[in-house]
């Protein structure tokens, strides 16, 4: 496996021909895939803000924003930059180190989920060995900020808000957690890297969406119900708890919870492409077109190639999965609370169970397709 | 086995005036144990305008201005059970074609109405793609009125006793058939989009249902009568205007639930587009108003061109009186039985106005059919049950 180019590596090489030692350089190195990250991440929020304006626009016969630069790109500016300058309200009885605190909970975990996230062979920030674990867990720590947001706001639309996001994510955190067991187990890794590896060689008929079928469409919809987007909206369903958890919130707290819930999506986008959708991978191995024409596949310039190809592929399958999410928003009805969790308990947790001892055995009978 | 007690204290939850999904401002203070209604308690009263007050020192034509205040989704309902309490007092007919004009904007006003329901309703549901093009789709009829009338969504101020306050304008009909060719389309395209649509079903079957005897002994009329079983339409019941022309059916449904509302209000726009082609087609020409002169009142006895001298001219006079007696006047709209209680007292104002509107009565039955469901279901079955503020309250 060619391992395409290594940032960090020749980045430890040239500082160490500077006379510095490993350690310090590789500390040196460190920031930069973070700071990188952080920001493309807060750009992502802008990107989708934009997207979600202008394909509901679309889904409503308007034409969305406009005016604010060109195709009106910078109205999530403009709406975050109203937001910054909001009097930052705590209401009165409320509980004013849980209400500050809530929001923070909620998007922290967000951005950290992003260290396990792989543009590439060497473009992740860490490779962590239970990487998706890792996710995993930190998204079970959302609902816990929600739950704290909720209950301090002194407001009962926000409790009820605040516990239907905890019931939500607690039901859909298992079948989630199962259907990316399937992979796992396919994969025999939980490292992120590790899934994309698995899936590479065959171009678009290695990616795991043809080997789970069950499991992405179990994974898709738990996803959807743990960034709480319509049809499971529930915590905030306008029409029923006006804001749900976040209607005492205003300003940058408020701002912070808007952030978290683009963040997660965008998360969730790039987590399924790199679960099913062969991450990083082009719909024909780079190697094959390399052999094409004829091209050595260690030559520098082809590396670059794929490594920006790589990231736009990437970027491509989660953005395309942030547009089937954003127009499920806008042309589908929100389901009840009883009717989630029986969907939730009753229906996907079993299948996803199911999925998962169908992949274990199909495993066993055929190593080769399903991972050995 | 001693048992841990985790009963809790039922949450009283105050919704509205102000709430994203209540219609205006609809006030409910709800129960609730945990995401279950235990009892809810309706709060009406904060559009009240005082209007059969204000009635009482209006003349009627004076009057028809307000009274597309009431029901301000519906306007031309309103001012045509105005002009018909008046015009059934005193017996006064009124010329063909101005009857067919009346049906055309009737109808109109209706489609108007449940397209102004279906957005909102689908709204309320959870679906944000469909208040658009209903707004669009509203905006032609809208269009329409403005033509006719020369205002849009209330104060049409069009009817009049005795007929209408001006013809069509040229080139209206062929404008008005055109929707006619262009709606059932989109009515169509809605219902692809909603009707089987598994969530929406699983939201709205089973819900807020209302048997036949309750429907009736609540006293409910309109779509939401019609959708608990009862075939009870006023178009049909009460023969008025002349809607006994034209080939239509009544729509209705047994299964008295949210779902069947809705389905009864989507083929009743389909219904009125049924009438609207046939009165576009078979509009009478004439005169708009009644052309009759008729002595009132003091009947022929009376000295002509005298202080007490009364007659209906083209033009409804200022000084028409609204003669001696009392009934009660009622037409289908859009949201039920609107009806007028009207006591002419033999002066130019009513004595008394009463006015029966329909979503305030069928309002009174939202209690009753959200205990024991969820919160969201509240607003399903309120957004159903189709009220506007300024009718329940007036």
């Amino acid at each position: 496996m060619n391992p395409g180019i290594d940032l960090q590596g020749s980045f430890i090489e040239s500082l160490k021909s500077f006379g510095l030692p490993a350690g310090a350089a590789k500390l040196l190195w460190m920031p930069f895939p973070m700071l990188v990250i952080l920001v493309v991440a807060v750009l992502s929020v802008f990107a989708l803000v934009w997207l979600e304006r202008k394909i509901s626009a679309a889904a409503q016969q308007r034409i969305g924003p406009e005016f604010i630069g060109p195709l009106g790109i910078l109205a999530p500016l403009a709406d975050g930059l109203k937001l910054a300058f909001k009097e930052d309200v705590v209401p009165a009885k409320s509980d004013p180190l849980l209400f500050t605190l809530g929001p923070a909970i909620v998007v922290i975990p967000v951005f950290l989920s992003y260290l396990i996230v792989p543009f590439g062979q060497n473009m992740v920030i860490t490779d962590v060995g239970m990487g998706i674990f890792l996710w995993i867990a930190l998204s079970s720590v959302t609902p816990i900020g929600l739950l704290m947001s909720g209950y301090s706001s002194n407001n009962k639309y926000s409790l009820l808000g605040g516990l239907r996001a905890a019931a939500q994510s607690i039901s859909y955190e298992l079948p989630l957690a199962l259907s990316v067991l399937a992979v796992v187990l396919m994969s025999n890794s939980l490292s992120t890297v590790d899934i994309v590896n698995q899936q590479t060689g065959y171009g678009i008929l290695g990616w795991n969406i043809w080997r789970q079928p069950v499991g992405f469409l179990i994974f898709w919809i738990a996803a959807l119900a743990e960034c709480e987007r319509i049809p499971f909206d529930l915590p905030e369903a306008e029409e029923e708890l006006v804001a749900g958890y976040q209607t005492e919130y205003s300003g940058m707290k408020f701002a912070l919870f808007y952030i978290a819930s683009y963040v997660n999506l965008t998360l969730s986008a790039l987590l399924f492409a790199v679960l099913y959708l062969g991450g990083w991978e082009f719909f024909v191995p780079i190697g094959t077109i390399a052999g094409f024409f004829n091209i050595s596949e260690t030559a520098p310039w082809l590396q670059v190639v794929a490594a920006v190809l790589g990231i736009s592929m990437t970027l491509l399958k989660a953005y395309f999965l942030v547009f089937i999410a954003i127009l499920m928003r806008w042309t589908v009805p929100r389901v009840r609370i009883d009717q989630l969790l029986d969907l939730g308990w009753k229906f996907l947790l079993p299948v996803s169970l199911v999925n998962l001892l169908i992949t274990a055995g199909l495993k066993i009978a055929f190593p080769v397709a399903f991972g050995s | 086995m001693p048992r841990i007690e985790t009963k809790t204290d039922p949450m009283v939850i105050n919704m509205g005036p102000h709430h994203p999904a209540m219609h205006g401002c609809f006030r409910i203070i709800v129960t609730l144990d945990g995401e279950d209604v235990v009892d809810c308690e309706p709060v009406i009263g904060y559009l009240h305008r005082g209007m059969e007050k204000i009635a009482e020192n209006r003349t009627n034509t004076m009057f028809i201005p307000y009274t597309s205040r009431w029901d301000y989704y519906g306007g031309m309902f309103n001012e045509a059970v105005t002009v018909n309490a008046v015009e059934q007092l005193a017996n006064i007919s009124v010329p063909k074609r101005a009857s067919y004009i009346r049906v055309i904007l009737l109808e109109l006003t209706r489609i108007v109405n449940h397209l102004l329901w279906l957005g909102p309703f689908v709204t309320d549901v959870g679906t944000q793609a469909m208040f658009f093009p209903t707004m669009r789709d509203r905006e032609y009829i809208l269009d329409l009125f403005e033509a006719v009338s020369g205002y849009r969504m209330i104060n049409h101020n069009y009817f009049r006793v005795g007929g209408v306050a001006a013809d069509l304008p040229y080139g209206w009909v062929d404008k008005c058939a055109d929707f006619c060719n262009y709606f059932p389309s989109t009515l169509d395209e809605y219902e692809r989009l909603m009707t089987n649509n598994p969530i929406f079903r699983r939201r709205l079957e089973g819900v807020g249902v209302l048997s036949r005897e309750d429907a009736i002994n609540w006293g409910i009329s309109g779509p939401m009568l019609r959708a608990s079983g009862v075939k009870w339409d006023l178009r049909k019941v009460d023969h008025y205007e002349c809607y006994d022309e034209f080939d239509w059916d009544v729509q209705w449904e047994t299964a008295g639930d949210s779902l069947a509302r809705y389905k009864i209000r989507l083929n009743e726009m389909r219904e009125s587009i049924k009438i609207i082609r046939q009165a576009l087609q078979g509009l009478p020409g004439g005169a708009y108003e009644n052309l009759e002169a008729k002595r009132m009142a003091s009947g022929p006895k009376s000295e002509w061109n005298g202080i007490e001298y009364q007659f209906i001219a083209k033009k409804i006079a200022p000084t028409f009186k609204i003669p001696k007696g009392e009934h009660y006047v009622r037409v289908e709209s859009g949201r039920g039985e609107l009806g007028i209680f009207i006591m002419g007292d033999d002066n130019v104002f009513p004595w008394r106005w009463k006015i029966r509107p329909g979503d305030f009565n069928n309002l009174q039955v939202l209690p009753q059919l959200i205990q024991g469901l969820k919160v969201a279901d509240i607003f399903v079955i309120l957004a159903s049950i189709d009220i506007v503020m300024g009718s329940v309250d007036r």
